[in-house]
C-alpha cells in the first residue's frame, strides 16, 4: 500500500525536471523497477492517475520496466538469473552472493514537451 | 541509493547511460531525459539528514520490524529491564503505530523517554516522520535509539529512516517459511531475531533451522538468534548484539564514516563514507 506515496514522490521529482527544463507537460515516465524492490509496478499503474491529477504529468504514461534478478557468486564469481526467495549459485549451489539487478527502484528518464 | 556518485547504474541498466544509449532521443521528438534517480530521492535524501544528526550525537539507530504482535515492545521492555544495572548504555525509543500511544506508554512506564508517532492509515515510517520524532526527542547522553516500526512485513522495508541497522523479528507462531514469502524483509536484515521461543516446544511446525535456510537463500549472511523476552532467554546474546554493534559503530565515527543498514548499495557506502570524510 505504500505505492501511492511512492507515485507522489514520482510526481515531486518529475515536476522538478520539467521545471528545470522549461517543460510545458511530461509525455512520458519511464521507471526501472527490480523484484527485489519492493514495489510493484501494477500497483504503481494504479496509483499513478490519483497522484497524477491536476499536475504537469497527469497526461504522462507511465511505464515500468522490470529488470531481472541476477546474482554473482562471492565463492565461484559465476554469474546468474535468480528468483526472488533463492539468491543461490547456480554453479555451485551457495548463497553467499550479490545481488547485481533487480532492486532498482529508479526513475529512468522522463520525456518532455516544451 | 545516492543519485550523485553512479552507484544507481546497475549491470542492468548500464547500457542505457553510454553515449549512444537507446533512449537518449525519442521517436515521438520530444526530450528525452536520463535521470537514474531513486523513486523515493526525497525520503532519502531526509533520511541522509537523519543519519548525520544521530551521528553528530553518536547514536546508534536501530530499525525493528516485523508483523504485528511479533514482539517488538515485549522486546524493547526486556531489554529495558536488562539494560537497567548498566549505566554505559543508555536508550531512547522512536514508536511507530497507525493509532494509539500504548506502546510509547509501555517504554515511558519504564522511565525510558519514548516518542509516539502514529501514522494514521500509512503503513510505514518514513524519514520524514522520523525527523519529525527528532525534534522533540533529546539525543544528548542517549547510546541507542530504537525505532519500532509499523507491524508489517512489507512496506517499512523500503524506506531508509537515516537508521544504522535492521533488526527484524520472526516470532515462532508465523511460521518458518516467512523469510521465503517476504524476502525483502529479511534480505534487509542485520540481526534476525527468532522471538517467543519458550512457545518452540509446542508448535510442531516451526523450524528454527528451516527459517535460517530461507534467510540464507536470500544471500544474508545476518544471525539468527533465539529468544524469549517474556521468559528471559537469549535475551543476553542480544543485549551483547548490541553492545558489539554500538563499538563497531563508534569506531566508524571515529573514522569519519558511518554505518548504512545492509541492503545499501556499496557505492552508496563509498560515496557515504567520503562524504564524511570532507
Amino acid at each position: 500500500m505504500h505505492e501511492l506515496s511512492v507515485c507522489q514522490s514520482i510526481i515531486d521529482q518529475v515536476t522538478q525536471i520539467a521545471r528545470q527544463n522549461n517543460a510545458q507537460s511530461v509525455s512520458r515516465i519511464i521507471l526501472e523497477i527490480g523484484p527485489l524492490s519492493g514495489v510493484e509496478a501494477p500497483l504503481l499503474e494504479h496509483a499513478f492517475p490519483i497522484a497524477s491529477a491536476g499536475t504537469i504529468a497527469q497526461d504522462a504514461i507511465l511505464e515500468a520496466q522490470i529488470l531481472p534478478i541476477r546474482i554473482r557468486c562471492n565463492l565461484c564469481h559465476n554469474e546468474n538469473k535468480a528468483s526472488a526467495n533463492k539468491l543461490l549459485c547456480n554453479a555451485c549451489g551457495a548463497w553467499q552472493t550479490t545481488l547485481i539487478s533487480g532492486d532498482e527502484m529508479l526513475l529512468k528518464s522522463v520525456e518532455l514537451e516544451k | 541509493m545516492c543519485d550523485t556518485c553512479g552507484c544507481n547504474i546497475t549491470d542492468a541498466n548500464h547500457h542505457l547511460v553510454v553515449k549512444g544509449g537507446q533512449h537518449a532521443v525519442t521517436e515521438s521528438g520530444n526530450e528525452a531525459i536520463e535521470v537514474l534517480q531513486n523513486l523515493l530521492h526525497e525520503n532519502n535524501h531526509r533520511a541522509a539528514h537523519n543519519r548525520e544528526h544521530f551521528d553528530l550525537h553518536g547514536v546508534l539507530a536501530i530499525n525493528l520490524m516485523s508483523s504485528p504482535g511479533s514482539g517488538k515492545t515485549a522486546l524493547l521492555e526486556a531489554t529495558i529491564d536488562k539494560l537497567k544495572n548498566n549505566s554505559d548504555l543508555s536508550i531512547a525509543v522512536i514508536e511507530g503505530d497507525l493509532e494509539t500511544e500504548n506502546d510509547a506508554q509501555r517504554i515511558r512506564d519504564k522511565n525510558i523517554p519514548a516518542i509516539q508517532i502514529t501514522t494514521g492509515s500509512a503503513c510505514h515510517l518514513d524519514a520524514y516522520m522520523i525527523h519529525d520524532a527528532l525534534h522533540e526527542l533529546s539525543l544528548d547522553g542517549v547510546d541507542i535509539v530504537f525505532i519500532e516500526n509499523v507491524g508489517n512485513l512489507v512496506c517499512p522495508a523500503s524506506f531508509d529512516l537515516g537508521h544504522h541497522l535492521n533488526v527484524t523479528l520472526l516470532s515462532v507462531t508465523e511460521g518458518d517459511d516467512k523469510p521465503a514469502k517476504y524476502p525483502v524483509m529479511f534480505r534487509a536484515s542485520n540481526l534476525n531475531l527468532i522471538t517467543k521461543s519458550d512457545l518452540l516446544p509446542f508448535l510442531d511446525d516451526f523450524n528454527v533451522s528451516h527459517a535460517e535456510e530461507n534467510i540464507r537463500n536470500l544471500a544474508n549472511p545476518a544471525p539468527v538468534f533465539q529468544l524469549s523476552a517474556r521468559k528471559d532467554q537469549g535475551m543476553d546474546q542480544w543485549i551483547n548484539w548490541l553492545k558489539q554493534q554500538l563499538k563497531h559503530y563508534q569506531e566508524h565515527l571515529a573514522r569519519g564514516e558511518t554505518v548504512l543498514p545492509a541492503v545499501q548499495s556499496e557505492g552508496q557506502k563509498l560515496h557515504s563514507a567520503h562524504s564524511h570524510q570532507t
